[in-house]
C-alpha cells in the first residue's frame, strides 16, 4: 500500500483528476483491507475451531489406548494367554479359552462371509438387471440390514439359530453364524464398491474375446477387485472380533475352563469375557479386563494395518 | 474353470461367419448364476428372519400385556413378583443416550468433516482418515470400559455441582456413545461435502469469498441433506448401542427419570442384561425381550430409511 495517492493511468489526465482518482482507489482499497483483516481473524478462528473438534476425536483414541496399557499393565504376561478364566483365583486368571473361542467363532465367520458376501456382490454388480424390481429390493434390503443394531441380530440368533429352526444350542457355531449375518452387509457393500471400481472396459474386452460372463468375472474382474474386496473383508472381520452385544444373547458369556469345540459345549469370546470380568467387583478382575482390552487392541491394530497397507499398496486409478 | 477356446478357427476370408449364439446350453454358467443369486437373496431371508423372530414372540407378549399399556406405561418392572411392562422408562433411557450423543457428535463430527473436506491437505487427510477408522473399529466393550474408568471420574470432578450418586451415569454413557459415532458422522458428512462440485467453490472464490465463507456458506448448505443423513445415521447407531450403555449406565434401576447423573436402563441394555440371565423360553419375561427388540428395530428402521432418502437426495443433485 502506497503512502500517498499515486496513480498511473494509461489515459492522460490532469493532475487534479489523477489525485482524485488515486484517492478514491486508496479509500476503496483501505475498505477492503480492513474487511480482509477481519475476515482473516474470522478464518483463523474457524480453522482453530475445526482443529479443536478433530483433536477431541484423536485425543479420545490416544487416551483410551494409554489407559488400557496403564490399567492392564500389571497383568500383561504369559499367564494372560495360557490360563483359563476364573473368579476364584483372579490374580492368576487368563483368557486362554476366550482367545480360542474368538478364533473358532471368527474362523467360522470368515468361512461364511467370503463366499456369501462376494457372491452376492458379484451377482448384484455383474449379473443382476438393476431395473428389475426384485434386485432393487435386494439392494435396498442390504443397505437397511447394514443399519440394524447388532443386538437385534443377537435376538435373531437366539430365536432362529440357538433355538427354533436351526436349534444349534449355545455353541460356537451359533456365535459364528450370528456374527456372519451381522457383518455380511458390510462385506457385500465393500465388495460391490470394489467391483464397481473396475472399469467396465476390462469386462467388455474379455466378453468381446469370447469369454462367458462368469469367465470374465472370475478371470478379469475379481482379480482386479481383489485388494478392495480383501480390505472390506478384513474390516468386517475386525468388527466381528470386537462385537460383544449379539454374543451375549447366543451364549458366549459362560466361564469356560475347557478348550471350546465348534458344535458342542459352552464357549466364550474375548470381548464377552472382558465384559464378564468388568462387571464383577474384584479389583484384580478389573485389571484383567483392561489387560484383555490391550490384547484385543493389539490384534485389531495389526489387522487394520494390513487393511490400510493393502489399500495403499494396490490403490490404482484406471 | 476350463480354459478351452470356444472359437478356434476364426474365419479369414470366404468362410461363413460363425453364429454369435452360445455353442452349448452353458449349464455350468447357469448353475453359478443361480448360486450367486442365492447368496444375494440370503439378505432377504435374513430380514424376513429378523422380522419373524421379533414378531412371533411379540404377538404372544401382547396377548398378555395390552400394546397400549406397553407403549404408555411408566413402570418397567419385569422381574418383580407383580410385574409391570410399561416401556417408557427404558425408552426415555435410550432417548437420553441419543440426546447426549448428539450433543457431542454433531459439533465434533461436523467440524472434523469440514476440516477434512475443505482445509486438510491430501497428506493430512490420508493420515487422519485411517485414525478415525480405528476409532470406528474399536470394540465398544473397550470404549465402555475406558469411559467407566476414566471419563466418568473426569466428568464428575469437572462438575462437582451436579448431584452425582453411584458409579453409573446415563449422561456419561450418552457422551461416550457420542464419541463413538463421531467417525460415522464425520465420514458421511465428509463424503457429502466432497461430492459438492468444485465449480460451486470456485464460483464463490471468484466472487471474493474467503475460505471460511466458502466452507460455511456454500459447501455446508450445498451438502446439507448428506450432513443431516450423517446425523440421522448417528442417532440410529446411538439407539442400538449396547455395550457402552451396559458398562457406563449400569443395567439396573429402570426408573422413569431425566437425570443424567444417575444410571438407568435403556432398551438395548434391558435386552442384553435379561438375555444373559438365562431365563426360561416361553415365559412372559422372555417374550418381553422380543417386544422391546421389535420397538428398537422399528425405531432404527425409521432412522435408516430417512437417512437413505436424504443421501439419495444429494446424490441426485450432483452426480
Amino acid at each position: 500500500m502506497a503512502d500517498e495517492p499515486d496513480y498511473t493511468s494509461r489515459v492522460a489526465m490532469p493532475r487534479r483528476t489523477r489525485v482524485a482518482v488515486g484517492g478514491a482507489r486508496e479509500v476503496t482499497q483501505a475498505m477492503f483491507t480492513e474487511g480482509d483483516r477481519k475476515k482473516k481473524i474470522q478464518g483463523a478462528l474457524f480453522a482453530s475451531v475445526l482443529l479443536l473438534g478433530l483433536s477431541v476425536a484423536l485425543i479420545a483414541i490416544a487416551a483410551m489406548i494409554t489407559w488400557a496399557f496403564v490399567a492392564g499393565g500389571p497383568r500383561l504376561n504369559i499367564n494372560l494367554f495360557t490360563n483359563v478364566p476364573s473368579v476364584v483365583t483372579p490374580e492368576n486368571a487368563g483368557y486362554r479359552t476366550a482367545i480360542l473361542g474368538t478364533l473358532y467363532v471368527i474362523g467360522g465367520v470368515i468361512l461364511l462371509i467370503v463366499p456369501l458376501g462376494v457372491g452376492a456382490a458379484v451377482y448384484l454388480e455383474q449379473f443382476a438387471n438393476p431395473a428389475n424390481k426384485f434386485n432393487r429390493f435386494v439392494d435396498l434390503n442390504i443397505q437397511n440390514l447394514a443399519g440394524v443394531p447388532s443386538i437385534v441380530f443377537g435376538i435373531l440368533g437366539l430365536a432362529f439359530i440357538v433355538r427354533g429352526p436351526l436349534s444349534l444350542g449355545f455353541v460356537a457355531a451359533a456365535g459364528s453364524l450370528t456374527l456372519a449375518l451381522l457383518v455380511l452387509p458390510t462385506v457385500i457393500l465393500a465388495s460391490r464398491e470394489a467391483i464397481r471400481a473396475v472399469p467396465s472396459s476390462i469386462r467388455d474386452g474379455s466378453l468381446a474375446l469370447g469369454a462367458t460372463v462368469w469367465q470374465a468375472v472370475w478371470r478379469q474382474v475379481l482379480p482386479a477387485a481383489l485388494p478392495g474386496i480383501l480390505t472390506g473383508v478384513i474390516l468386517a472381520v475386525s468388527r466381528a472380533i470386537g462385537e460383544a452385544a449379539p454374543l451375549l444373547l447366543v451364549g458366549a458369556v459362560t466361564f469356560v475352563t475347557f478348550n471350546p469345540s465348534f458344535f458342542e459345549g459352552g464357549y466364550t469370546t474375548l470381548p464377552t469375557m472382558i465384559y464378564s470380568y468388568a462387571s464383577r467387583p474384584q479389583e484384580e478382575l478389573q485389571t484383567l479386563a483392561a489387560a484383555g482390552v490391550v490384547v484385543m487392541l493389539v490384534i485389531l491394530i495389526m489387522i487394520n494395518s494390513v487393511a490400510i497397507y493393502l489399500r495403499n499398496r494396490f490403490e490404482r486409478t484406471w | 474353470m476350463s480354459t478351452t477356446v470356444e472359437n478356434p478357427g476364426v474365419s479369414s476370408s470366404g468362410q461363413p461367419l460363425r453364429s454369435l449364439e452360445a455353442p452349448g446350453p452353458r449349464i455350468g454358467e447357469k448353475i453359478i448364476k443361480g448360486l450367486l443369486w442365492l447368496a444375494a437373496t440370503l439378505s432377504v431371508v435374513v430380514t424376513t428372519g429378523i422380522v419373524l423372530s421379533l414378531l412371533i414372540p411379540s404377538i404372544g407378549f401382547f396377548q398378555t400385556v395390552p400394546i397400549w399399556d406397553f407403549l404408555t406405561g411408566t413402570v418397567w418392572a419385569p422381574a418383580f413378583a407383580n410385574p409391570s411392562y410399561g416401556v417408557l422408562p427404558i425408552v426415555v433411557g435410550t432417548l437420553m443416550v441419543v440426546f447426549f450423543a448428539i450433543l457431542v457428535a454433531v459439533p465434533v463430527g461436523l467440524t472434523s468433516a469440514i476440516y477434512l473436506s475443505e482445509y486438510a491437505s491430501r497428506r493430512v487427510r490420508k493420515s487422519i482418515k485411517p485414525i478415525l477408522e480405528v476409532l470406528e473399529g474399536l470394540p465398544t466393550v473397550a470404549i465402555g470400559l475406558f469411559a467407566f474408568n476414566v471419563l466418568t471420574p473426569l466428568i464428575r470432578d469437572l462438575t462437582p455441582f451436579l448431584p452425582w450418586t453411584g458409579p453409573f451415569s446415563i449422561g456419561v454413557a450418552g457422551i461416550t456413545v457420542g464419541l463413538l459415532i463421531v467417525p460415522l458422522v464425520a465420514s458421511v458428512s465428509d463424503d457429502a461435502m466432497r461430492s459438492v462440485p468444485a465449480s460451486l467453490r470456485e464460483g464463490a472464490y471468484a466472487m471474493g469469498a474467503t475460505k471460511f465463507e466458502v466452507a460455511l456458506k456454500v459447501v455446508v448448505p450445498a451438502a446439507i441433506s448428506g450432513i443431516i443423513a450423517a446425523f440421522v445415521l448417528g442417532i440410529s447407531r446411538a439407539i442400538g448401542e449396547t455395550m457402552v450403555v451396559l458398562l457406563v449406565a449400569g443395567a439396573g434401576n429402570p426408573v422413569l427419570s431425566f437425570d443424567p447423573t444417575k444410571g438407568t436402563q435403556t432398551m438395548t441394555a434391558y435386552i442384553g442384561s435379561t438375555a444373559t440371565g438365562d431365563i426360561a423360553a416361553g415365559t412372559i419375561t422372555y417374550d418381553s425381550i422380543f417386544a422391546v427388540g421389535a420397538l428398537l428395530f422399528l425405531m432404527t428402521l425409521a432412522m435408516n430409511i430417512l437417512a437413505m432418502r436424504l443421501v439419495k437426495k444429494y446424490r441426485e443433485v450432483y452426480d
